[in-house]
């Protein structure tokens, strides 16, 4: 059994609560007492339908005003996978929510209502998948069975949003007819649309290969932590414990360790459970060099012919997250990247984007909460980067508020110099 | 690249582990006063044990806290010494029995004593200034937990803000905070229950025997099993009855319910809970059903 992490995004309307209330039940992870407490909430509020958007809503201003404030984690399993849904509001604060639930998800699903057709906010949906890569996208047509599981409807949704993800350079995209309301086409295929030929839902999230989406040619280990035991029976142990970002690392490969660029090889690849033959993405391990050379945590353990650039100077798409103070040219601000800390100072902002029209704003002098743009950043020591585009992980990285230790931004860099 | 994508498999419970032991090392790296919160409940164990793998073979560099009530299954506390000094760890007791003595807390009218916990943990965190403190919560058990940040910052009166939380991207954890405020770190988050009884069956845990099935003395209130104990009488209209129990969580005995079932290996256990339709605190635990927002509730105030 493997893991797949997907996030939902949607609005309220578009009928997502109601499926991920049914992923939840029709795969037996609804609890009884769970939807009791859900019915019993839903009739004192007087809702006409059991409201299992009241499931994700764990907060009490949010049952108080109906409205989702925060990324919530839902888990299911079926036998061939374990899943964990980042579910997203569709309203507040929704740039950030997504732009969070997508930062670590495999596939993103994305609902529009048949009678509707494409939104503005579901291009936003789709941009902000393309913006974070996420790797496989599906857009679930829902409320077929109030366009009469209409295969000419369905197909012209289905067509336009394709052509729109063409130009986002979108990844695996599918799109699949369903009723959310009345399961159709969710466990398994429908009989109201003979005319698709696709999977059910489920069948795809259990079947969509990820396997490959990771990074094994690239081999990027952040040096997370060295331990050194001081112990009478351990005795000269020096480990680089981290977890591999990419690529596969074998005992007696050739490594490069940067900034320093010392070369070195594998001489283990320990675990607790004990020394394993390669490492590869996502284990957590510990590898011992043959030589002794000063590591510490920050440094980025990879190959000498391909390894990440160094740099000070970084171009990147930034998704400002902060309402308290907008970005501004000249800021400085403390940046994580990797396992590296560093300082960053913002030398300038290209544009601000418009996420709905795709429209660059080269005027622009700020960026306010959830705003996203193009700027160039210059770091106080080198960063061990990749394009995001070619490494989610060491092309990704968070501004910090100095004074206020806020996470104000996440940042995709494009380029490393 | 075919070839690889079909080599290189990671299981669920591997993705889980080197997720948890990837948070653990992060917050020994860019943490003062680390300190995992042990209570001798499962998830702690689980916890532990990925301590354990994640800074071997050097020990685990930092101390466990029990926050004791005084409500104590004595299976659990034999547990808890056992296993730290199998570890050469160092024990703190927040104790609130010595905090009800000196007058920091009040003994509640009902007895339980969920809530009073709160201030002797907060008390513990500033004696010893503790800024980060690791938590066996899951995101599955409870819906304000669902929202739970894994680096969840806590303001100098330890109090949880839900509405102002940190976004959490990828895996680039912020745990910058100023003197006095301190981080809750939840390595457990994307695990659920049937996850950690997976766990607990490969690594071979040991758990307190109370998880297993056993005959015990119990009362029926409120729909759940309570057993009998010094904490906790038979009122009068209850009669109390031997039934065959095992706990699913274990907490405060004068508020942890027992489950019936005859589960008393860890495969049955998993059996068991891969089958069950009620949440293990909705099964378990009366202090969370007192209100819709119990749980938020006592977080806001510093809970666990």
């Amino acid at each position: 059994m493997d893991l797949l992490r997907f996030a939902t995004a949607g609005s309220v309307d578009d009928g997502k609560s109601t499926l991920i209330g049914r992923l939840l039940y029709d795969t037996k992870s609804l609890f009884t007492d769970q939807l009791e407490a859900v019915e019993a909430v839903s009739a004192a509020r007087g809702d006409e339908y059991t409201n299992l958007a009241l499931l994700t809503d764990g907060l009490r201003a949010e049952r108080e005003q109906g409205i989702t404030i925060d990324v919530a984690y839902r888990y299911f399993a079926t036998p061939r996978r374990k899943f964990i849904i980042a579910d997203t509001p569709g309203h507040i604060q929704y740039t950030r929510n997504m732009v969070t639930g997508a930062s670590t998800a495999d596939l993103a699903l994305i609902l529009v209502d048949a009678r509707k057709g494409l939104v503005e906010q579901s291009r936003r949906h789709a941009f902000l998948c393309s913006l974070l890569r996420v790797p496989h996208v599906v857009l679930c047509v829902n409320k077929m069975d109030l366009v009469d599981w209409s295969q000419e409807v369905f197909e012209r949704i289905a067509d336009e949003f394709t052509s729109f993800a063409a130009k986002l350079e979108a990844p695996d995209l599918t799109v699949i007819p369903i009723s959310a309301l009345r399961g159709d086409n969710i466990v398994s295929r429908s009989d109201n649309t003979p005319w698709y030929d696709g999977p059910s839902l489920l069948h795809h999230l259990e079947h969509v290969h990820i396997a490959s989406d990771r990074n094994l040619v690239d081999v990027r280990f952040p040096v997370q932590y060295v331990i050194r035991p001081q112990s009478t029976t351990v005795t000269d142990y020096r480990g680089y414990a981290g977890q591999v970002a990419s690529g596969v690392l074998k005992p007696g490969d050739e490594v490069m360790v940067l900034p320093s660029g010392f070369t070195s090889r594998i001489a283990a690849i320990d675990t607790a459970d004990g020394p394993v033959d390669e490492a590869f993405p996502p284990m957590s391990v510990t590898v011992r060099l043959e030589d002794e050379i000063d590591i510490s945590r920050g440094d980025m353990i990879c190959r000498p012919h391909n390894a990440p650039d160094a740099t000070q100077d970084l171009e990147a798409m930034i998704c400002w997250m902060d309402e308290t103070r907008p970005l501004h040219v000249g800021a400085k601000y403390a940046i994580k990247h990797t396992t590296r800390a560093a300082r960053t100072v913002v030398r300038g902002l290209q544009y601000r984007l418009d996420v709905n029209s795709l429209h660059r704003d080269e005027s622009a002098t700020e960026l306010t909460l959830n705003e996203i743009g193009r700027v160039r950043l210059r770091t106080t020591v080198p960063l061990l980067a990749d394009e995001y585009r070619r490494n989610r992980t060491t092309g990704g990285f968070i501004l910090i508020d100095e004074t206020t230790n806020r996470t104000v931004a996440a940042g995709m860099i494009i380029e490393t110099r | 690249m075919s070839q690889t994508s079909t080599t290189y498999r990671v299981s669920h419970l591997d993705a889980l582990e080197a997720e948890s032991i990837f948070i653990m090392r992060e917050v020994v790296a860019e943490l003062e006063r680390p300190v995992l919160l042990f209570s001798g409940g499962k998830d702690s164990i689980v916890m532990l044990r990925l301590a354990e793998k994640a800074f071997a073979p050097a020990r685990i560099p930092f101390p466990v806290m029990h926050v004791d009530t005084g409500h104590n299954f004595p299976e659990v506390i034999e547990y808890r010494d056992a296993r730290v000094a199998e570890l050469g760890l160092q024990l703190v007791v927040a104790s609130v029995p010595e905090a009800l003595e000196a007058g920091l807390v009040r003994e509640p009218a009902d007895g339980t004593r969920n809530r009073i916990q709160t201030p002797v943990l907060l008390a513990a965190v500033e004696k010893y200034r503790f800024d980060a403190l690791f938590g066996g919560a899951r995101r599955d058990e409870e819906k304000a937990r669902a929202k739970e940040r894994v680096f969840s910052f806590r303001d100098d009166f330890g109090q949880w803000d839900p509405k102002n939380q940190r976004p959490e991207l990828w895996s680039l954890y912020n745990g910058r905070h100023h003197p006095g405020e301190s981080i809750r770190v939840f390595p457990l988050s994307n695990w659920t229950e049937l996850d950690v009884w997976h766990y607990i069956s490969r690594e071979r845990l040991s758990l307190p025997s109370i998880y297993y099935a056993h005959e015990r003395e119990v009362v029926e209130r409120d729909g759940m099993l309570y057993a009998v104990n010094e904490y906790l009488a038979a009122r009068a209209s209850e009669t109390p009855f031997t039934a065959l129990v095992r706990y699913r969580t274990v907490g405060d005995a004068s508020c942890t319910a027992a489950v019936r079932s005859d589960a008393d290996t860890v495969e049955k256990v998993i059996d068991e809970v891969g089958a069950t339709r009620i949440t293990e605190r909705g099964a378990t635990r009366g202090d969370d059903r007192v209100s819709e927002a119990a749980m938020e509730d006592r977080k806001r105030e510093g809970y666990f």
